[in-house]
């Protein structure tokens, strides 16, 4: 059932085009998502160990807040963001609204700000509230 | 010289039909129930933020934040499973082996959310 056959030729692909703001916004959309299984595996394997033993849990807890594992989590909290408010933009455009140029452009710029903004601000937040 | 095959004949079963417009809906349902479920996520990270293991299952045993907890994680897993299909769908084009991950698609994140959902249970119900 392989329709895709090597013999087809191929379209363009990506390293065709010149960048452009809505282009590289779908692909980190694509990219964020991907890599938000991994988070979500730890975040969920944290809860296990809350769960389990105190043993366990100070092992997995160590794992996550050693200086490797809070760059994953800051890394993670950013994808997090940045597909919700990519996605919330995705939502918008699903509705009819905002989709032309200079209003996509606008909406693109405000996601990127705004992911960048909440990531900045709740790790500040629990940075000083841990202590 | 004359065969009577149109095209449908060749594209009939070389694609998973009829499933489209559901997973369309299913997709954006999630999304938007993930954007509540991000928010309440980032708050209950923060309300743990420096506490211990005693502290974090007292907050998290609470009843609306145990079950706020597992119909988030529920709709994250789903939309996850969702967005992984049409990763895998776009990228993989042999037969056995996009077969393959997208079983192991909707196996993984059932065996998540279900130890998920354990958990859960298991420091609601303290043991």
């Amino acid at each position: 059932m392989d329709t895709n056959s090597n013999s087809r030729p191929l379209s363009p692909h990506l390293q065709i085009y010149r960048p452009n703001l809505l282009m590289v916004m779908s692909i980190l959309h694509r990219i964020t998502g991907a890599f938000l299984p991994v988070p979500v595996f730890l975040g969920i394997w944290w809860l296990a160990a809350l769960a389990s033993s105190q043993r366990y849990f100070a092992e997995v807890n160590g794992l996550l807040t050693s200086w490797p594992g809070r760059l994953v989590l800051v890394v993670s909290l950013y994808a997090l963001l940045h597909h919700a408010f990519s996605g919330l933009r995705y939502l918008v455009w699903d509705a009819g609204a905002g989709l032309d140029v200079p209003a996509a452009r606008r909406l693109s710029l405000w996601t990127l700000f705004g992911a960048i903004a909440t990531t900045l601000l709740v790790v500040a937040v629990f940075v000083i509230k841990a202590g | 010289m004359a065969h009577f095959h149109t095209p449908l004949k060749k594209a009939r079963g070389a694609a998973p039909a009829h499933h489209g417009t559901g997973h369309f809906i299913a997709q954006r349902l999630t999304a938007l129930a993930n954007l509540f479920f991000t928010a309440f996520l980032v708050l209950l990270a923060l309300r743990l933020a420096g506490a211990g293991q005693a502290q974090a299952r007292a907050v998290i045993a609470q009843p609306f934040i145990a079950i706020g907890l597992i119909a988030g994680l529920a709709t994250f897993v789903w939309h996850m499973a969702l967005g992984m299909q049409v990763i895998i769908e776009d990228y993989v084009h042999t037969f056995w082996r996009k077969a393959l991950l997208l079983s192991l698609n909707i196996l993984l994140s059932g065996l998540l959310l279900l130890l998920a959902v354990a958990s859960i249970a298991m420091i609601v119900f303290g043991s």
